[in-house]
């Protein structure tokens, strides 16, 4: 592959940032620029903020709520500026595809007002500090992230027989250790059974969030021994809990999982055969090393293959890009000419901002996003969008080039010449074809 | 009937591959018959006591002193509240029922994301978060017979996980204007030939787009829509009307969304017009309802059991449904709550059998996995 083809296959499109593999893969094995420069909440303000508003709500105090309201509000915008800030700024634009996918793995979604701002922090603390590290600590640092646990229902999962449980007539829920199996580890597909959710279920209890973050009470937690894959977990506290979650990403199973939706998420819907079985031997081979496995998605033979439709944040970032939008002007926005210009379109285009609709993330087939209503919301944003971005509009001939290099087929190329207009031209550039697969 | 199942799903699977969403009215292809239904979702959890108010209730006038508003009577127990006056003549005609106390199996955490999971994925709690991926009327398309890709749409902005899942069904939102010139759309047109998803997608936007020129709000966009679509070859629709959460102020901010409740129905009637209407059903259900007693913000918070409402030429009015509970302390859920006498799956299922001829097995095995489904049928003509 070229640069151009790496940087719109890997990266976030046009202009290329890196001119060759080997620029992409040293920039993984440096520092994770884009986090230190443009950095996110905290969870401690973000828990601070959640919890004022929750104490406003029970005192009914309408001052308050309104504050918290906003505070919440505030927190939840400035998350989702510094994804589009990093995303469309990084000189290292591989590694936030990167981060996207695990988030995407590893999804966890607002489902109100409150909840808004918990999934950014969540890809900050447990998974961008992974994503060119092992597998493994990423499993251990997602599952015990307060995000996870509420998002998932861990935190209302009791042992049956723990003191909590058995005072407060509290049980197991069994939703995290189910999704563990069956999304973030083996895949739906391995062979577990019931019994492994449920012993897996009662494996966990203990994992809770305080109000400080995450903490182990043991007082939930169900005594005794537990038998996940044939496998005893015994012992108190935190420790079998780190042995389970390390046995489960070391699982073959496991490898295969990952290997595959990689595949399918960077390179095809159907990927090839051999590059899913070579990414699965350097997982196995490396124990998990996600650069490893990272830099051999990269530079396999067959990477160039197959084609993808850009899901809609990917599609706007790439074309902020190719619009010369900066980081800078993106986090400098008003809140109105956020909701106008990103948050309403990524709904419209079918995918609200940190709202997949469950814990398997997005859908990833061409066929999922490219319908009747998402591709008309792709066209009206193409068309409407550029010219308050951007002023004046460039010249949609060397637009075209921009935005697509050496990809523009002929129909295009010939449609953006007879545009009657610069806003019909561009508009034409980032809803084509071209533009809307990588 | 697990074979038919089976092949159903296939059936449904090699259609979204291959075909592509056909919006004639024209479409040879067999539908699934003549009757229509569309579920609206009532997000934000509607206050029932409030809307189909049980006047002959002595609890009433003491649960609520503030939030009751003016009602017109129904049926000598339940009075209907003046916001949706304007559907007064379809009760008399025989078009509308309400069912009372009723609700999904949903209960105590009386979380609004929560509770509209339960209620569009119709499943039970007892079931693993897995089965509860797709929802039931998406279920329903993999054992309708005649079920193509465009026998079913969810409308609107908002996300509409009853119709997720394997089966393929059509999503429009009728405010997407698609406002490109003429010259520029045969450009676009152009560009899209060599590209078949493309193609093919683009086809049917421009196709959908500009239908509706109303200057009414959006939810009325939406009702001509979904008449339009149910006049051809559409049969199953479904949207959302929200703004129900009416913590404060209630008697002021249930007018807006009631306001759109009525509108909607009485466009879907005046845009299917007499012949489709009178096979059409319309059931507008919440996520649960509020409490009896007002809070200290003249609203209601979070309850239990609620109302639903259906109507539609199809349906057998002019009644309230369920049994009623009561509302002395005693004879509520948690000291607070109405107490649910139904389950809102049992009413949907006679609902699917009525208008589908869905078996009762494949009902409680299929569409709503784990339900037994008791009550005799009476809500359907």
């Amino acid at each position: 592959m070229d640069a151009e083809g790496i940087a719109i296959r890997f990266g976030y499109g046009l202009p290329a940032n890196a001119s060759a593999p080997e620029g992409l893969i040293a920039n993984l094995a440096g520092p994770d620029l884009a986090a230190s420069d443009w950095p996110g909440n905290t969870l401690a303000e973000v828990a601070l903020a959640a919890a004022a508003y929750r104490e406003a709500r029970q005192a009914r105090d309408e001052g308050a709520i309104k504050a918290a309201r906003h505070a919440l509000d505030d927190l939840a915008l400035r998350g989702l500026k510094t994804s589009f800030a990093r995303a469309v700024g990084s000189p290292d634009a591989f590694r936030e595809r990167l981060v996207a996918f695990w988030a995407d793995h590893f999804t966890v979604a607002a489902r109100n007002r409150q909840e808004a701002p918990f999934p950014g922090v969540l890809i900050d603390e447990a998974i961008r500090p992974h994503v060119t590290a092992r597998f493994a600590d990423m499993l251990r640092a997602v599952t015990t992230h307060p995000a996870m646990l509420i998002y998932l229902n861990q935190e209302a999962s009791f042992g049956p027989g723990s003191p909590k449980g058995k005072r407060q007539k509290k049980g197991l829920n069994e939703n995290l250790a189910r999704e563990l199996l069956e999304l973030h580890t083996l895949g739906v597909g391995a062979d577990y059974a019931q019994t492994d959710v449920r012993e897996l279920a009662e494996l966990l209890t203990g994992l809770a969030v305080g109000p400080e973050g995450f903490v182990f009470d043991a007082k939930r937690a169900e005594p005794g021994a537990e038998t996940v894959l044939g496998v005893r977990y015994d012992g108190k506290g935190m420790a079998p809990i780190h042995a389970v979650l390390d046995d489960l990403a070391a699982r073959p199973e496991t490898a295969a999982h990952l290997a595959r939706k990689l595949a399918v998420h960077f390179v095809a819907d159907a990927p090839d055969p051999a590059l899913v079985a070579d990414l699965e031997d350097v997982f196995r081979a490396t124990g998990g090393d996600l650069k490893a496995v990272s830099q051999a998605l990269l530079t396999h033979p067959k990477a160039g293959q197959g084609t993808k439709a850009r899901q809609p944040f990917d599609f706007m970032v790439a074309a902020f890009r190719a619009l010369g939008v900066t980081s800078e002007t993106i986090l400098a926005a008003a809140p109105r000419d956020v909701r106008r210009l990103i948050l309403n379109p990524l709904q419209a285009m079918g995918q609200p901002f940190r709202q997949a609709p469950g814990p398997d993330g997005w859908p990833e087939a061409a066929a999922a996003w490219i319908t009747p209503q998402g591709l008309a919301a792709r066209i009206d944003w193409a068309m409407a969008a550029p010219q308050r971005l951007v002023r004046p509009l460039p010249d949609p001939r060397d637009f075209l080039r921009t935005a697509l290099g050496k990809r523009a087929g002929e129909r295009l190329t010939w449609a953006v010449g007879a545009a009657e207009s610069a806003r019909d031209g561009v508009g034409l550039v980032l809803a084509s074809p071209e533009f809307n697969r990588r | 009937m697990e074979r038919r199942i089976f092949l159903k799903g296939l059936g449904a699977l090699g259609c979204s591959a291959a075909a592509h969403p056909m919006l004639t009215t024209l479409t040879l292809a067999a539908t699934p018959g003549e009757n229509r239904l569309v579920v609206i979702i009532l997000r934000g959890a509607m206050d029932g006591l409030d809307v189909v108010q049980p006047r002959g209730d002595a609890g009433l006038a003491a649960a609520r002193p503030d939030v009751l508003a003016p009602s017109a009577d129904l049926d000598g127990f339940f009075a209907l509240h003046e916001g949706l006056s304007n559907l007064m003549p379809l009760w008399a005609a025989g078009e509308l029922a309400f069912v009372h106390a009723t609700s999904t199996p949903y209960r105590d955490k009386r979380s609004h994301f929560d509770g509209q999971d339960l209620l569009e994925a119709g499943t039970g709690t007892d079931l693993v978060p897995a089965a509860q991926r797709d929802g039931w009327l998406n279920r329903l398309l993999t054992v309708l017979p005649g079920a193509q890709s465009e026998t079913a749409w969810a409308v609107g902005r908002e996300a509409m996980p009853i119709l997720a899942g394997s089966a393929a069904a059509q999503s429009w939102s009728p405010d997407q204007d698609l406002a490109v010139s003429a010259p520029a759309r045969a450009l676009l047109e152009h560009v899209y030939e060599a590209d078949p998803l493309f193609h093919q997608a683009s086809a049917t936007a421009f196709g959908l787009a500009g239908m509706e020129e109303g200057e009414g709000q959006d939810t009325d966009l939406i009702a001509d829509f979904v008449a339009e679509r149910l006049r051809g070859s559409a049969r199953i629709a479904a949207f959302s009307l929200s703004g129900w959460d009416t913590h404060k102020g209630q008697a002021r901010a249930i007018r807006k969304p009631l306001d759109q409740l009525q509108r909607t129905v009485l466009r879907l009637k005046a845009g299917l017009g007499p012949d489709a209407w009178g096979k059409t059903v319309v059931m507008a259900m919440t996520e649960f309802g509020r409490t009896v007693r007002q809070n200290g913000s003249g609203g209601t918070d979070h309850g239990t059991g609620g109302a639903m409402l259906v109507a539609g030429g199809a349906v057998r009015g002019g009644k309230v449904y369920g049994r009623w509970p009561g509302l002395a302390e005693a004879d509520l859920y948690d000291r607070r709550d109405l107490l649910p006498t139904s389950d809102v799956r049992d009413w949907a299922g006679q609902v699917l059998a009525g208008l589908f001829g869905i078996d009762q097995a494949v009902l409680e095995g299929t569409v709503f996995p784990g339900l037994k489904i008791e009550m005799p049928a009476q809500l359907i003509l």
